[in-house]
Formats: C-alpha cells, structure tokens, sequence
C-alpha cells in the first residue's frame, strides 16, 4: 500500500512537471475506430480512405485544406499567391517556404531535398504511386536553398495548390526512404508502416490490418499540442458496431464512416454520450442516364456504344418526366437523414461553386404526366404501362447491393410506376460493379442498362477535373476497353468547349461561373444526370472529446493536433 | 394433404401395437404419424405452404402511394398490419407471404432436380458396373467444386440470356433453381449407388435377372422401390439446404432481382435495423427456422415409416 501511494505520487509529480509549461500529453489516451482497418500508413501506396486518414496524424503536406475548403499552411510560413510573388506572373511555378527549424520526428531537421524525394519517388514510373494525380502536369520540384521548394509546371496551372496540399501528398523523409523508391517502393515493409513524419503522432507499433498505436511526436512544431499523449486506431467491424462503441459504450472517442440508418442514429445520439458529424463534401448520389442503347440484341462492341442512340432516353422530355416523379426529400429522409440533402446539382459544394439549380427539389407527379404525353408516350393498351409505336416504357435500374440503395430503388421504381414507367432492378455487387473489369457485363462503366444509381465525388475543392469527366472523349466504350468517366457517354461539342476555357481560365469568379454553367449543362438542361441526395460522410465523436472539426477537403483528422479530452 | 391432416387430428391415437393395416399405404401412414415430431411438422409445414399460397387471397391490403406509405414506416404490428410494416412502410405479412411463395418454390422445385439427377446418377452407377468408376468421378468433381464461386460464375454467365428469354423474374426462379438443384445432387447420388450395391445382390433381384428380366424392369421394379427411404430423407434435406443456398445468392446481390422479396432477402433487409425492429429479422428468421426444422421432422418420419424394419415394431 505505502509502496503503491508512492507510486502513485511519483507518477502525480510526473505528469504534472510537463504540465508546468506545456499541454502536451497532459490528456491520455485517444482512442479511434476505422470500420475498414488501416493496412499501410503510407498514402503513396494506398487508394484506401482509411490508410489515408490515419497516415494524415503522422505525415503532413506542405498546406492543408480546412472546413471551409480554404487553404491553411501547414510546414510553410504561408500560402503563396501572385499577391506575395509565390506564384510566378505567368503561373509556370510555385514556390513554398518551409517554417525555420522544423524537425522530423526523430529530431532532424526537414528541409527542400525532402519535397524534392518526394515527388521523385511519387513520380517514379515504377514506383506504382497512388497519388500520381497530385503530381500532374509537374515538371520539376527543386531545392532553391533549404527551406525553399520551387515547383516548376509543364503548362500554366490556375490552380496550382494540388502538389504538397492535403492528405494525399504529404512529405516522406528522403533519409527514411531514399532506398525505397521505385520497384523497391512496396518492399519496404518498415518505411511503409511506421515512417517519419512531422504530424502530432508518431508511430509506436502497428499491426497490419488490426491497430496502429501512436504516441505524440516529441518534436511537433507546437510545443503546446497535441494534447493526448498516445492515440490508437483500431480496425474492423462494421459502420453500426463503430458508432455503437462511440456513442453507447463509449469505448472509442472517434469513428470514422458510421454510416447507419436514420433510425438508429437518433437512437444512438439518444443515449447521450456522443454526436455524429458530417461533412458535406461533393459526394452526390445520382441516377445516370444512358444516352446509347444497352439494348442485349446489339453485337458485342456496339452494345451501349455511341453508334446506338437509347430508344427512350434520347428524349429530353422523358428525361426530364423520370426526374420530376422523384421526391428527393423522400429520400434523404429513408436513406440518410441527417446525413444528406436533396440535391439537384453534380457539384453541391463548396457553395461558391455551387449552382443556384433547385428547379428539382419539388416533386410534380402530374408535369410528369404531360410532359410523357407531350413526347408521345401513351397507355394505349390500358396495362397501366405507356407504349409508343409497340415499344413499352420499361426501363432496367441497376445498382450495387446496399441496403438503402434498394430503398431507394422500390421507391424510384413506385413513382415512376405512377407516371406510368415500368422499372425493372437490378443489384450488383459493389466488387463487380466498381470493378472496372472490361470482361464483367455488370460494371458501371460498362453500363448495361437504361438508368444506374451511384455516388461519386470530387476530390478537390476546385472541380475542373470532375467537369472533365463529361467530355466527349472520356467516354467508355470497346476501344478504351471500357474504361472512362463519362459513364453516360453524355456529348456535347458546346460542352468540351466550355470546359476548355476553363482550364485556360484563371479568374477565380469567371471559374466559378463557368463551373456552374457546365454543372447545369449535365443537369437541368440536358437531364443527363439526375442528382437524388448530397450525401456526408458520417462520423461519430464521443462527447468528451473536444476540437473535432470534421472536414470534407482533407483528412477528417487534418486537425487531430488540436484535439482534447472534454472535462 | 388437407383432409389426411384432418383425419390425423380426428382420428385415434396411434397405439404401441397398431393392428393388421390394410395396405403398405397405411402402414406408413400409421408409423408416419406415431413420430409426434414429423407430424408436427408436417403441420407447420401445411400451414405455411397454405399461407404464402391462400393467405394472399386472404390478405391483399390496398397498395399505398409513396407518400402515404412514408406515414406508416416501421410500425410495429397492430391490427392494420399484422406484422408492422418495413422501413418504406410496406405490410410485413404480405411481403412475408410473396416472399415465403418464392423461397419455397425454389426449395422444392430445387429439391425435386437435385434428387432426380442424384438418385438418376446413383442407380446408374450402383447398377452398372461399367458406369460406376466415370459416374462417381464425377460426383468427386462436383463435391470437390467450391459451391458459392461456381454458382456465381453460373448466375454471371447465364442470367442475362436466361432473362431475355423468360422475363426477368421467371428467368431468375429458373436460373437459381437450377444452380441449386445442379450443385446439390451429390449426397443423394452417392447415398442411392450405395443402396443400389447392396440391393442388387439380394436373392428377388438375382431372382429376377434370372428370368430374363431387362434392367430397366429390375431398376423400376426392385430397386427403385427399396431407395425411396434414403432419398426422401436426402430430398428433405435438400429443401432445407435450397432455401438457405438461395438466401445466401439474395444477399450477395445475385439471386432475385432486389423487388422481389424472399425470406432470405428480407432477413437482409432488417440486419440493419434488428436492434431497433427486432421483429424485422425475427419473422423472416422464424419462417426460414420452421421450415428448415419441419422439414427435417418429416424426413425423420418418413424415414422410419418408410423403412420395413422398423415400421410395425
């Protein structure tokens, strides 16, 4: 008993000493739970959310992005703009400026050669790079001196903040890797799992797909932060098991992807020990209409290709009848609750570039109607179903397996049986569908069917990229062995045009403007798209911890640094 | 089925020593129904075929529009809905009741090839000689197969022309239908050639080759006859296993089409909500439960009642 007293004293004075000039460590333990477990904390080698989000507490970009979608530094003393001379008069290169005396985890300190490996080394061609997107159109990164990194682009870039911004580029320690690039690059097991970094955290011990144990990094340029002295992430479960250990047992103090059912959610939050969060970034779930016939009578190669105009859908007004028998809030109040919001535009975020488009948010069963009987589809057989020249309104709705997407499916299917559409469905399962393998019939990009449900999302704030997945040329078909992004192989010359001039624009408000024009050219004036719900990623925080701002731009912990333990 | 229940419930109990039957069909029939499980069974089995094929006669609420149905979600049973509703504010019963219709359509209708083809393959290995070594081969193949994998390459491949030319439900039950019975053959093939070995050397067949029978006759009359004990336990078996199977192709986004609810299926569909409407999971849950379990009974039953050595003991 004396003994264990004194202990416990020792430890009180322990514990209390660092306190006297800083928080650091001053909270415990935070405890975090992925659905998904982490395999690798290296985001270079991994496509996968979850790896992403846990390597962002222990390796940094140079800027992140936060709530709002604004940048904020993050290794550099500023972002740099044409204002301040950091981005050249003719947009052909950036240059960054490292915070003086920034030190990696293990106390050396990080200078210019580091973001120089590492765009070497994402760069590789045979490095197999996961992130090769954020190093587009680079032509060279240099060290003009230590502390200063010079990026110097092919092409003029309106928006050059992709390179070393957000969790997806963060900066490898060139002594750590330099052996690991290239073909050696998945080989090196140790560098992958527990790399240097310059985050809040470093990695302590980590057992792939199971538990990353991290403790706060001694050298984080805060003195102050972070507050928790050790963090850990435990994988596997499922969304409804991750919430339920955040919000009733209280066994973690964060979830990531707790995607449950309204229902459950307001049970869960009922029990008082924690809130979900949701950041709204651009994920819309649609339903995409085919413009090319799917129709199983066509040749192998010309089937759902541009050579076949779709029998039904090539109408705008049909279009645009299947769009208004849908009432969106319907569905965002079976599907997803305070997790979603009907939605009628493609880009749904950030506001600036939002389009003010809400033509359909209310549902008009009898416009439909009309506008069905305007295009020449009548019930001449009286069977319930509208026909034209012997042809029947029946079309094929496929999806991935998913309990709320078959929601959504009967409901769709319901309303689109009261204007007088007959909807055949289909589920996939979301391996295949997603799969992207050119020999599978059931992939989304193949697009065997008349209408298909998804989600899909820009990675950035900036949505040029995703504009440009509806241009002609991106279309999916036998030549590109079925892959491309234009899965409706929507094809508009008036469109490429537009989108042509915004790459080449670099006033921020003319690219908004055309960034809403060419949203609305997919959606209220060509009903190629129909937007259902702007979806959120959900998540779950335990109420005694306090700081979390859930973010949609970057890394959902982008600010895990300034997290504390409510008291 | 109808009145032989009736008769069950109105007539006398069965006794230790049942007196001399008047034929090998009430035999069975009185050793049938001295195995209190079986008859059970066989009665929860009746009601719930006489449910999913009379109820909806019974039972056919008005279909709601949307937005009257999205007053009415997940509500818990009550006289307006026996069984509550689901989370889109459908009748539970009726959906149970469609459901029940497909789930066990596919189980007997699975059932009925797999035992054809099994006892088919079983005879003509067990009865010549020259057969037995590639039939049963065969049959090592096919349990060597990885059930799941094989069924899903079958359903990629084959539902989208089966689908063109049936519709795409009818297309679908005969699709997955097939799938089972053609993967579940075994067992029971296997079982039969055993059986087949032991009979074939019995005094009445050699009996009956020796007067110059034709085999056809001998298979028909002799053997046929004295396999039916192990195949009906093998073919209520396979119901059990048929319905399950097809759960498990539902949920993987295979089986039905997602608007055609079976039991499997709407198990699927309530996993997420159990803890909130456990009764979601439990009616489906049940419904698979029982006639996995009366099933089995009946073949428990028909098992010794079909068996000479023990029927009259």
């Amino acid at each position: 008993m004396k003994l264990r007293t004194a202990l416990l004293g020792a430890a009180a004075a322990f514990a209390m000493a660092p306190a006297a000039y800083a928080e650091r460590g001053a909270d415990g333990e935070v405890k975090l739970t992925f659905p998904q477990a982490v395999s690798i904390m290296n985001p270079y080698l991994s496509g996968g959310t979850k790896d992403i989000y846990a390597s962002s507490m222990v390796l940094e970009p140079l800027a992140g992005l936060d709530p709002d979608g604004t940048l904020v530094p993050k290794l550099v003393t500023e972002i740099p703009t044409l204002e301040n001379g950091g981005v050249s008069a003719d947009l052909m290169s950036i240059t960054w400026k490292l915070i003086p005396g920034l030190l990696w985890s293990d106390g050396t300190p990080v200078t210019a050669d580091d973001a120089v490996f590492t765009a070497a080394y994402c760069m590789d061609p045979a490095g197999g790079c996961a992130q090769a997107t954020k190093y587009d159109g680079v032509a060279s990164v240099e060290a003009v001196d230590a502390s200063t990194i010079k990026i110097t682009f092919t092409a003029p870039k309106p928006n050059p903040y992709n390179t070393f911004v957000g969790a997806l580029s963060p900066l490898l320690q060139k002594a750590q890797f330099a052996a690991c690039q290239g073909a050696a690059a998945p080989t090196c097991t140790d560098q992958n799992s527990m790399p240097v970094g310059t985050g809040p955290f470093k990695v302590t011990g980590f057992t792939v797909n199971d538990t990353v144990s991290m403790e706060a990094n001694p050298n984080y340029r805060d003195p102050a932060k972070p507050a928790f002295a050790t963090a850990m992430i435990k994988g596997g479960g499922d969304a409804e098991s991750s919430a339920r250990a955040v919000m009733e047992t209280g066994e973690f103090d964060y979830a990531w992807n707790t995607q449950i059912p309204p229902d459950s959610q307001a049970a869960m939050t009922a029990a008082g020990k924690g809130q979900f969060v949701v950041a709204f970034g651009t994920l819309v779930e649609r339903i995409e209409m085919n413009t090319t016939d799917p129709s199983p009578d066509l040749p192998e190669g010309e089937r759902a290709t541009a050579k076949h105009p779709h029998p039904i859908l090539s109408d705008i007004k049909v279009r645009t009848a299947l769009s208004k028998a849908i009432d969106r809030s319907i569905l965002v109040e079976v599907g997803y609750g305070a997790g979603g919001n009907p939605t009628c535009n493609v880009i749904p975020a950030p506001a600036a570039w939002a389009s003010d488009n809400t033509g359909c948010l209310t549902q008009d069963i009898e416009g439909a109607k009309a506008l069905l009987d305007e295009a020449g589809w009548t019930d001449t057989d009286g069977d319930g179903i509208r026909d034209k020249d012997g042809k029947k309104l029946s079309l094929l709705y496929q999806t991935t397996v998913n309990p709320i997407r078959q929601d959504f499916q009967a409901l769709v299917k319901d309303w689109w049986s009261e204007i007088g559409v007959e909807t055949e469905l289909k589920a996939i399962d979301p391996g295949v569908f997603f799969g992207g393998d050119a020999g599978s019939p059931d992939t989304f990009q193949k697009f065997y069917a008349d209408v298909e449900m998804y989600a899909n999302n820009s990675d950035s704030p900036d949505p040029e990229s995703y504009l440009g997945q509806y241009q002609c040329k991106n279309a999916p078909r036998p030549e590109t062995q079925w892959q491309g992004e234009n899965i409706n192989r929507f094809c508009d010359p008036a469109y490429d045009a537009k989108f042509a001039e915004l790459q080449k624009t670099t006033d921020l408000a003319t690219r908004q403007t055309l960034a809403k024009q060419l949203n609305d050219m997919v959606t209220k004036d060509s009903m190629t798209v129909i937007p259902l719900v702007h979806r959120g990623t959900l998540s779950a925080h335990s109420n005694a911890l306090g700081g979390v701002r859930i973010n949609s731009w970057d890394s959902e912990l982008w600010n895990v640094a300034d997290w504390f333990r409510v008291k | 089925m109808t009145d032989i229940s009736a008769q069950q419930t109105g007539g006398p109990q069965p006794t230790s020593k049942p007196e001399k039957p008047a034929s090998a069909r009430s035999a069975i029939w009185a050793q049938f129904r001295s195995h209190k499980g079986a008859v059970f069974g066989l009665a929860v089995l009746g009601f719930l075929v006489l449910a999913v094929l009379i109820g909806p006669w019974i039972w056919h609420p008005e279909k709601l529009s949307v937005a009257q149905a999205m007053k009415v979600r997940n509500q818990p049973p009550s006289l307006q809905f026996p069984l509550g509703t689901d989370q889109l504010g459908r009748d539970m019963l009726q959906r149970m009741m469609q459901a029940g219709k497909v789930s066990l359509a596919v189980g007997f209708v699975a059932m009925i090839i797999a035992i054809t083809f099994g006892t088919l393959i079983g005879v003509l290995a067990g009865y010549f000689r020259r057969l037995d070594g590639p039939l049963m081969r065969m049959t090592d193949m096919f349990l060597a197969l990885p059930l799941i994998p094989l069924l899903l390459v079958m359903v990629m491949l084959f539902r989208d022309d089966i689908a063109r030319t049936m519709g795409p439900e009818l297309g679908a039950f005969s699709l997955i239908v097939f799938a089972i019975g053609i993967t579940s053959w075994m067992q029971a093939a296997r079982i039969v050639r055993g059986e087949v070995l032991a009979l074939k050397e019995r005094e009445y067949v050699l009996a009956a080759r020796s007067i110059g029978a034709a085999p056809h006759r001998i298979i028909l009359r002799h053997i046929l006859p004295n396999v039916v004990s192990p195949v009906m336990v093998a073919a209520t078996l396979g119901v059990a296993e048929a319905i399950i199977t097809e759960s498990v192709l539902s949920f993987l986004g295979l089986g039905f089409p997602p608007d055609f609810p079976t039991w499997g299926r709407l198990l699927f569909d309530g996993l997420q909500y159990m803890q909130l409407y456990p009764e979601r999971v439990i009616w489906p849950g049940l419904a698979i439960s029982l006639t996995v379990l009366s099933v089995n009974y009946i073949g428990d039953g028909l098992r010794d009642a079909l068996d000479p050595r023990i029927r009259g003991r």
